[in-house]
């Protein structure tokens, strides 16, 4: 780890930002934790340090809306050090944490908790998710000024079910006066019942109890309404329906406050590979059709989807070898986010900017982080990575404690060469100046 | 596909018997005609052939069944094997124990084959690709996904009784949605050619897109059965009443239950057949469960010829090379 | 040889055959063959004797020996011994009488139907290769083969007898 505040200058880097207009070959110079001259250096700079950036990509550091982190709780999956560490290994400096830890975050001590164990280990930003109700139980409001003034960014009752509309119009209208975003998972729990997979044809082959498409898209129509009554600030979590995209679409262009992000696996994956029972593709929402896959791929690339988060959740590997309908659902996804996205660049979804913006600025903007940028005066949360040379994903070598992911063995063109978070090192390939 | 390279060895030998998705005509055929020599086992005085001696067949069953795994048992002794049940439902699972360490305690034993049934689609399967090298699995009926030895008795019956399989119409009536067995009904049909395939049923036990396993849907009884050769009735769980699927068992054998006067839409030559065990009054009436076209009891005597086939040809040769 | 050759070598045994039989007061035997090649042979000689009981098959698949080593045979046919077996006298037929491994197998599966008074064992052809103690009672030919020679019999219509040479792992017989 380098030291505090040491003064860095990047150089020969292709810097792209988006959210900034920076496009171009510029040098970048840091001091004192933040970007202090972006083009030529400031008067009487002396670098400590100088990374030949030569050739790659330098881009704001990933912004990542949803991250399980499993600590505290969990620690049997994964660790806050050990997944802030893969965090920056994908090139992530930013993570929000959902609130379903062990206890729940719906107590600003949880809240601190988390936060104190992220600054140990000093590798990514780790914000919190507050729980909308207490204990997630559904029912009672959490003290949602205490949890926003103990550092949660957004509340939100992370899978679990509300238990009427009633609560829902209240929890919506009680975060609304903090103007305190509310993240929904956007799932009706009865229609779910005790779906694992899309309801659809592999299901309805495979006998796997399905989760039918009216599952979201009765959650988001009920959503939308309360939303638009309570005039509350909503984003829907993870999406995977075509059917959704067009509704959010809808609903922003009558002006409604309503954001959205989608996991990165949803925009390569289909119930095709579940075909096989394949328990590496248990995941929730599941995995739809590839008409779905390419609605999503077009909200994404036409803004209707403001960002693209990893969902990461890494599991021991006993929670994975069971038969289909026993496994724990979910992808560990930090270390392959970066290359899954750019990945759209190359299949033709989207340019590079708006690929870089969805997980940078896009994200930030969804709960008003000052991140995710590169301007003067920001913090110096940078991510350099390389293109053209091809390598293969090894799950077995992962960062991360959670080796479950379905893109083991996949070849990737792009990779992160360089993390810094608040303007120290924390990922360094080898092999690269 | 991925189920043929599972079950499969690389001659084409069954080594697992999981699904019949992935298998081919001819080998459905040759687990049809390998039953044939194990029926007239049967009608001797030794019920036994020597050919598994000395191998050891463990009955998995995580869900509890008295008369399939009765029929597996009175399989594997018939092939002179030895015979371990183990109703998991009970012990271990309830302890905590994972079916992977459930797995492993029982290859410690040395066990041969695995028969197993699980209330988890993909259990089978999850097994298959866990056992050791060596290891053969049969399913017994694995959640909603498949049962394969019953699907196969199923079509042994109705070659026995009609001879030529591809000129028939076969209806598969009942809660084709939770049923295990009408999904490798239809596989095993439709491998083996059979000229049409349909399901009857009301909407809420139609899978969606139930025309995507190759079959011709219908929600009225007697145009589905209409000029049908073959008739087989599902069985229907008391459950489904109180999942609102159904409102009633009356109502549902107003509009599915089969009796003579609603059999007569089928050929006058079409048997009826049931997995078993049969709710009177419910899925049919007495007088057609015991009337001349029922084949029901067929079914259960070559339920134990089939099971003999499938575990003679899955059990492995056990080292030493092949000619 | 050709079928000529083979339908006179089955007529010499037919001869051989009731010679034996009445030496051994068995006036009216039940006769089984032997899936493929002792079936044919059988079929033949039971039409030159006019046995009245019609004629059994086996099929010895379920009892060889060999299952631990190369697992199921994919070509099983159904076995029909249609005559009761207890207290019969049998006359057994098969083509070739190599190891003897076979007809251990054929006699295991007689005893499961029934317990016969007797059994007389006919072969086409004997040749050396023994494994166990098992001679016939009445045999066509007696080649002198090496041990890298496989007589085969080829039918049922034409019958024929060919000899091949195998690789040194030979199947029983």
């Amino acid at each position: 780890m380098t030291p505090l505040f040491e003064r860095i200058s990047i150089t020969g880097g292709h810097l792209l930002d988006p959210a900034t207009g920076l496009d171009g070959k510029l040098d970048l110079h840091i001091a004192d934790g933040v970007i202090a001259a972006i083009g030529a250096p400031p008067d009487g700079f002396d670098a400590d340090r100088t990374i030949d950036a030569g050739g790659p990509f330098v881009i704001p550091g990933i912004v990542d809306l949803s991250a399980r982190l499993r600590e505290p709780g969990h620690e049997y999956k994964a660790t806050i050090v050990s997944e802030t560490t893969a965090a920056a290994h994908g090139g992530i400096t930013t993570v929000l944490v959902p609130p379903d830890t062990d206890p729940v975050i719906d107590t600003p001590a949880v809240a601190e908790l988390i936060r104190r164990r992220a600054k140990q280990s000093a590798h990514a930003r780790v914000l919190t998710v507050g729980g909308l109700t207490r204990d997630l139980a559904g029912e009672q409001l959490t003290e949602m000024a205490a949890l926003q003034a103990g550092g949660c960014v957004a509340v939100s009752n992370a899978w679990k079910p509300l238990a009427n509309t009633l609560v829902a119009r209240r929890a919506l209208e009680y975060a609304a006066t903090f103007d305190l975003a509310v993240f929904l998972h956007p799932e009706d729990h009865a229609l779910r019942d005790v779906g694992c997979v899309h309801e659809g044809r592999v299901s309805t082959r495979l006998g796997l109890p399905g989760i039918p498409e009216a599952a979201e898209t009765a959650a988001i129509a009920r959503d939308l309404a309360l939303a638009q009554h309570a005039d509350a600030r909503i984003h829907f979590r993870g999406i995977s329906t075509g059917a959704a995209v067009e509704m959010i679409r809808q609903a922003r262009s009558k002006g409604l406050k309503v954001t959205a992000d989608t996991a990165i696996h949803q925009l390569h994956l289909t119930e095709m590979d579940v075909d096989g029972f394949d328990a590496r593709c248990h995941v929730v929402p599941p995995l739809r059709t590839q008409a779905d896959r390419d609605a999503l791929r077009k909200g994404l690339a036409d803004g209707t989807i403001d960002a693209v988060c990893s969902d990461h959740q890494p599991h021991e590997p006993d929670a994975k070898l069971a038969p289909f309908p026993s496994t724990a659902p979910g992808i560990s996804g930090l270390e392959t986010l970066l290359p899954l996205a750019l990945r759209l660049t190359q299949e033709g979804v989207m340019d590079l900017p708006a690929v870089i913006r969805c997980l940078t600025s896009g994200p930030a903007s969804v709960v008003d982080l000052p991140f995710g940028r590169i301007a003067a005066g920001n913090s110096a949360d940078i991510c350099i990575f390389a293109s053209g040379q091809p390598w293969r994903f090894d799950a077995a070598r992962m960062t991360s404690w959670g080796h479950n992911t379905p893109f083991d063995g996949w070849e990737f063109d792009t990779r992160v060469t360089c993390t810094l978070f608040e303007g120290r090192v924390v990922f360094h390939r080898e092999g690269v100046a | 596909m991925p189920f043929a390279s599972l079950q499969l060895d690389d001659q084409g030998n069954l080594r697992h018997f999981l699904t019949i998705e992935g298998l081919g005509r001819d080998l459905l055929t040759r687990i049809l005609d390998t039953a044939e020599s194990f029926a007239g086992v049967t009608d001797r005085s030794v019920k036994k052939v020597p050919l598994l001696r000395g191998r050891v067949i463990a009955n998995l069953f995580f869900e509890t069944s008295t008369r399939t795994r009765t029929t597996f048992e009175l399989a594997a002794k018939r092939l002179s094997a030895d015979v371990l049940n183990l109703n998991i439902s009970t012990s271990a699972t309830a302890k905590g124990e994972t079916l992977l360490d459930t797995l492993r305690n029982l290859e410690a034993m040395h066990v041969d084959m695995f028969v197993v049934r699980h209330a988890d689609s993909g259990a089978a399967h999850f097994i298959a690709a866990h056992a050791d090298p060596g290891v053969s699995v049969v399913n017994a009926g694995d959640g909603g996904h498949a049962h394969p030895t019953q699907a196969m008795l199923d079509v042994f019956t109705i070659r026995r009784a009609k001879g030529e399989l591809t000129p028939l119409k076969v209806a598969i009536v009942g809660d084709i949605l939770h049923s295990r067995v009408a999904r490798s009904q239809i596989a095993a049909l439709n491998t083996l050619g059979v000229s049409e395939v349909r399901v009857v049923a009301p909407r809420t036990l139609l899978p969606k897109d139930a025309r995507s396993l190759g079959v011709h849907v219908f929600s009225d009884l007697e145009a589905g059965i209409r000029d049908v050769d073959v008739v087989i009735m599902l069985r229907l769980q008391r459950e489904r009443m109180r999942g609102a699927l159904l409102p009633s068992e009356h109502e549902y054998f107003q509009l599915y239950g089969l009796t003579d006067e609603r059999l007569e839409a089928a050929k006058p030559d079409a048997i009826v057949m049931h997995p078993g065990p049969i709710n009177r009054g419910v899925e049919m009436d007495s007088l057609v469960a015991d009337g001349p076209r029922s084949v029901i009891l067929q079914q259960v005597s070559h339920g134990i010829a089939i099971r003999m086939a499938v575990m003679s040809m899955a059990m492995q040769a056990s080292g030493g090379e092949n000619p | 040889m050709a079928e000529a050759g083979i339908l006179s070598l089955i007529d010499g045994i037919a001869e051989r055959l009731k010679t034996k039989l009445r030496n051994r007061n068995i006036p009216d035997p039940a006769m089984i063959g032997i899936h493929s090649g002792g079936v044919w042979v059988a079929q033949r000689l039971h039409e030159r004797l006019g046995l009245s009981e019609p004629l059994g098959e086996l099929d010895i698949s379920f009892y060889r020996d060999d299952f631990t080593r190369i697992g199921m045979n994919p070509q099983v046919r159904p076995s029909t011994i249609p005559f009761e077996v207890d207290d019969r006298h049998i006359v057994l037929v098969d083509d070739v009488l190599q190891t003897g491994r076979t007809i251990r197998a054929a006699l295991n599966e007689i005893f499961d139907y029934g317990r016969p008074a007797s059994v007389v064992l006919v072969t086409l052809l004997e040749r050396s290769g023994r494994e166990l103690p098992i001679e016939a009672d009445v045999a066509g030919l007696s080649p002198p083969l090496q041990a890298h020679e496989q007589v085969k019999l080829n039918g049922p219509d034409p019958l024929e007898l060919i000899i091949v040479e195998k690789p040194l792992t030979t199947p029983e017989s």
